[in-house]
C-alpha cells in the first residue's frame, strides 16, 4: 500500500525543472553504463539520488559522470512523497536531496547518517547561514525550521540535533532561495511594500495565495503579522490558538471575496498572473520568470517584513559504507566545488558555497545574480535562453540583501495535523 | 428400486450425497464461464475495495501506516462539519448537474430519435455529439478559462458592446463555472442511454395513441417519458457517480475556492493521510451505493437490457 503512492500532483516548483530532466537522466545514465566496456561497468560506482530538490537536474548528472565517473541515478518526487520515501524505503537511495523541514521529520528515524566535516573539502566555504543561522555576524536568526537548527548532531547515531556547530553535519546545503509576493506592476497601480498589501480592498477578487497547507500557512502568517493582527512566538511552529486565529482570518477574507483563486501547481500560478485574473499573489521565482518570458510585466516584490525562505541539501543514507560512502563524499565535494553552484546561481537560486561558485560565473553574471548590479550584457539561463536584457536589475537586489532579510523558513509544526485539518476547513468554507 | 426409495426416505442425506456430484457436474460449465469475470472483478474491484476498507481502520503518522483497528479516522471524518459541508456542496453540484443534463440530454435524444428521419443521419448526428470526446476531459474543461475569464471572450465582448461597464467576475472561479463545465462534460452520458431507449420505442404505440386522439403533449407524457425511464435512470447513474467522484473540475473551475468530497480525499492523500482518505472513500462509496440503490428502486433498468 505505502509503495503505490506515486501521484501526479501537477507541476510544482520542485518537479517543474527536473521531472523531465530526471527521466532523461535515468535514460542517459543507463545509456552511459552500457556504453562502457563490461569490466568498467561492473566497477563503476552508481549513486542513487532522490528528492524534491530543484537541483535534480540532468546536466548535473552528466557533468558528474564526466568529472568523477560516478553515475547518478536521479528520481524526482514531490515533498510529501520524498518525506515518506526517505523513511519507509531507506534502502532505495544512497543520497537524499531533501529540504531542511523534511530532514527535521525524517532524521529521527535514523535513515540519514551524519557527515564527518573533516572529509568535506569545502566545509569552510559554506555560508554561515547554514552553520549558525546568521548570514552576516549581525543578522537576526529567522523563525521556522532554520537549517542550522537541524544541521548538526553531537555524534553518529544521535537522533536529536545538536544546539550548535559540531564535527558532524547532517546535510550539506545545496540550494536555497527567498520567496515573496509576485505582482503585476502594470495592474496594481501603486507601490507594494508589505505582505499586508495583499489584503488591500483595492485588490478584492484579484489576490491569490497558494493552497499547499504547509507553505500557505506561512504566507498567511506573514500577512497576519504585517497587518498587526497577531504577533507569533514562532511562525514556523504555531500553537493551536495561533492556528485558529490565522485560519479564521483567512476564512473571513475568503468570504469577503478577497481571493480570486487558490493555486496548487506552478502552471496555475503562472496562468493566474499572466491572464490578469490576479494582480498580487504568493509566487515562486521560476514562476515569475515564466510570466516574464511571455512578455508580461511581473515583479518578485521585496517586502519590508522580509522573505519566506526554503533550503535543501544532500544527506547520506544510513546504509552507505566503504567504497560507496567514499564515492558519496567525493560527489558531495564535487557538488560544492563550484560548477554546480554556478549553474544553480544562474537559475536564480543560491549555492551554499558562494566562493567556489564565483569561479564558474562571468563577472557580469556574478554582478547580476549575486551582487544585485545592473546587467551589462544579456543574462542567459544555463540552456542559453535570454532571461534578462542589459540594464536589468534583479528583484530584491543582492544575495546579502535578499537572504539577509529572511523572516521565516519553511517548516513543519508540532501541530501539523491540526493545522492541515483547519486549512481544509478554510478551503471548504 | 423400492429399496433405494426406502433407503432415501429413511436417510435423505444419502440421497443428497448420491445426487450432488452429478448436479455439480451439470453446473460446472456455468461456473467455468463465470470464472474469468469473477476473477477480474475479484482482483481489480473487490480486492482493492476491501483493502481500502481495511486501511481505513489503520493508524498513521506523517510517513508510515500502522495496521490497527481504530475508529479515529471515521470519527474525524464524520465528526467534522467540513465533511458535512463538503458532502452538501458535492450533492448540490450533483443535483444541479443532474437536472440540467437530464433536461438537455432528453431533448437532444428526443430530437435525434423522433425528428431525424433517416437512420444514417441519426448516426451521423449522434457521432457529432461525441466529437468533443476526441480531446481529453482536462482540455475541454480548461478551454473554458480563456472564454470566461476577466479578460476572456465573453467579458471582452460584453464590454465592447457596452452591455456591462466592468468585467463580470462570477463567470469564472465560481459555482457557475463548475456547473457549466460539468454539464458540458457529462451531458453525453445522458444523451446516449436515453437515445438508445427512445430508439426502441415501438412507433406503432405512438400511432395508436394518435389514432385514439391523443395530442403531442399527451403522447410525450403518457408514452414516451414512461418508456424512456430506464435510459434516464442509466444516464442518471452515470452523471451522479461522475459528479460525486469529480475533483479536477471542481478544483480547476472554482479556482480552488470550492471543495468536493474527492478533492478532500486528494488533499488527504497528498499529505500521506491514507487511512483518513480511505475512511472518506468508504463513506463516499456507501453514500453513492445508496443513491444508486434508490435510483434502481424507482426505475427498473432491466427493461433496458
Amino acid at each position: 500500500m505505502t509503495k503505490t503512492t506515486k501521484r501526479n500532483a501537477g507541476i510544482s516548483r520542485r518537479s517543474l525543472l527536473k521531472t523531465g530532466a530526471a527521466a532523461a537522466g535515468l535514460a542517459a545514465g543507463s545509456g552511459l553504463v552500457t556504453g562502457f566496456p563490461m569490466i568498467w561497468a561492473q566497477t563503476a560506482i552508481t549513486l542513487r539520488q532522490f528528492g524534491t530538490g530543484v537541483s535534480n537536474l540532468n546536466d548535473i548528472a552528466a557533468k558528474c559522470k564526466e568529472d568523477l565517473g560516478i553515475t547518478l541515478e536521479m528520481t524526482a518526487t514531490d515533498s510529501d512523497a520524498a518525506a515518506q520515501r526517505a523513511v519507509t524505503q531507506a534502502d532505495s537511495y544512497d543520497i537524499a536531496d531533501i529540504e531542511y523541514w523534511i530532514l527535521k521529520k525524517v532524521f529521527p528515524a535514523g535513515v540519514i547518517q551524519p557527515m564527518d566535516i573533516s572529509k568535506l573539502k569545502y566545509y569552510d566555504k559554506i555560508v554561515p547561514l547554514f552553520k549558525n543561522g546568521k548570514l552576516t555576524p549581525d543578522s537576526v536568526i529567522a523563525q521556522g525550521t532554520a537549517p542550522h537548527t537541524v544541521g548538526f548532531v553531537e555524534k553518529p547515531g544521535d537522533t536529536t540535533f545538536a544546539a550548535a556547530e559540531t564535527g558532524w553535519f547532517t546535510m550539506v546545503p545545496t540550494i536555497y532561495n527567498a520567496d515573496t509576493l509576485g505582482i503585476r506592476p502594470d495592474l496594481v497601480g501603486r507601490d507594494i511594500t508589505t505582505w499586508a498589501d495583499i489584503m488591500d480592498p483595492a485588490f478584492k477578487g484579484k489576490a491569490s495565495i497558494l493552497n499547499i497547507p504547509s507553505i500557505g500557512i506561512m504566507d498567511a502568517a506573514m500577512i497576519m503579522e504585517a497587518m498587526g493582527n497577531i504577533k507569533y512566538a514562532d511562525k514556523g511552529n504555531m500553537t493551536t490558538e495561533e492556528i485558529d486565529k490565522t485560519i479564521d482570518f483567512l476564512i473571513k477574507a475568503k468570504q469577503d471575496g478577497q481571493f480570486r483563486a487558490f493555486w496548487k501547481s506552478f502552471d496555475e500560478s503562472v496562468n493566474l498572473m499572466s491572464s490578469g485574473e490576479v494582480v498580487i499573489q504568493s509566487m515562486w521565482s521560476p514562476a515569475v520568470a515564466a510570466v516574464r518570458a511571455k512578455g508580461i510585466a511581473c515583479k518578485y516584490q521585496p517586502l519590508k517584513e522580509g522573505y519566506r525562505s526554503w533550503g535543501g541539501g544532500l544527506g547520506l543514507a544510513a546504509h552507505l559504507s566503504g567504497a560507496q560512502l567514499d564515492a558519496a563524499y567525493e560527489y558531495i565535494n564535487w557538488y560544492t566545488s563550484g560548477w554546480v553552484g554556478g549553474y544553480l546561481n544562474r537559475q536564480g537560486y543560491y549555492s551554499a558555497a558562494m566562493d567556489t561558485a564565483k569561479e564558474y560565473m562571468s563577472a557580469d553574471e556574478w554582478g547580476y545574480w549575486i551582487e544585485g548590479k545592473p546587467a551589462e550584457g544579456e543574462i542567459k539561463a544555463p540552456d542559453g535562453k535570454v532571461m534578462e536584457k542589459p540594464g536589468a536589475v534583479r528583484d530584491g537586489g543582492s544575495f546579502l540583501e535578499r537572504m539577509g532579510h529572511v523572516a521565516c523558513w519553511n517548516s513543519v509544526m508540532d501541530e501539523d495535523r491540526y493545522m492541515v485539518r483547519r486549512w481544509n476547513e478554510f478551503i471548504a468554507s | 428400486m423400492t429399496a433405494a426409495i426406502d433407503d432415501a426416505i429413511a436417510n435423505p442425506a444419502a440421497l443428497k450425497r448420491t445426487r450432488r456430484p452429478s448436479r455439480f457436474l451439470a453446473a460446472l460449465p456455468s461456473y467455468i464461464q463465470a470464472t474469468p469475470l469473477a476473477l477480474i472483478l475479484g482482483a481489480f474491484l473487490l480486492a482493492p475495495v476491501l483493502m481500502i476498507a481495511a486501511v481505513s481502520f489503520w493508524d498513521y503518522d506523517f510517513a508510515r501506516l500502522y495496521p490497527d483497528f481504530i475508529l479515529t479516522n471515521y470519527a474525524e471524518t464524520l465528526g467534522s462539519w467540513v465533511t458535512w459541508r463538503t458532502y452538501l456542496n458535492t450533492l448540490k453540484y450533483a443535483v444541479i448537474v443532474w437536472a440540467l443534463t437530464l433536461f438537455i440530454g432528453f431533448w437532444v435524444a428526443y430530437y435525434l430519435a423522433f425528428h431525424i428521419r433517416t437512420a444514417t443521419m441519426q448516426m451521423v448526428l449522434f457521432l457529432v455529439c461525441t466529437v468533443p470526446f476526441l480531446t481529453s476531459n482536462i482540455i475541454r474543461m480548461i478551454s473554458w478559462i480563456p472564454v470566461l475569464g476577466r479578460n476572456g471572450l465573453v467579458n471582452t465582448t460584453l464590454i465592447e458592446l457596452g452591455i456591462v461597464p466592468a468585467p463580470i467576475t462570477w463567470l469564472l472561479y465560481s459555482d457557475f463555472a463548475v456547473v457549466l463545465a460539468m454539464v458540458h462534460l457529462y451531458t453525453l452520458f445522458m444523451v446516449t442511454p436515453i437515445f438508445n431507449t427512445l430508439m426502441r420505442i415501438d412507433r406503432s404505440l405512438v400511432e395508436a395513441a394518435r389514432d385514439a386522439g391523443a395530442n403531442g403533449w399527451q403522447i410525450l407524457c403518457n408514452i414516451i417519458l414512461p418508456l424512456a425511464k430506464p435510459g434516464m435512470a442509466i444516464g442518471t447513474i452515470f452523471v451522479v457517480t461522475l459528479v460525486m467522484a469529480d475533483f479536477t473540475t471542481v478544483q480547476v473551475m472554482s479556482g480552488g475556492q470550492s471543495a468536493s468530497v474527492a478533492l478532500m480525499m486528494r488533499n488527504q492523500m497528498s499529505l500521506l493521510q491514507y487511512p483518513a482518505a480511505a475512511a472518506n472513500a468508504v463513506v463516499l462509496l456507501v453514500v453513492v451505493l445508496f443513491m444508486v440503490a434508490g435510483i434502481l428502486r424507482v426505475v427498473d433498468i432491466r427493461k433496458e437490457l
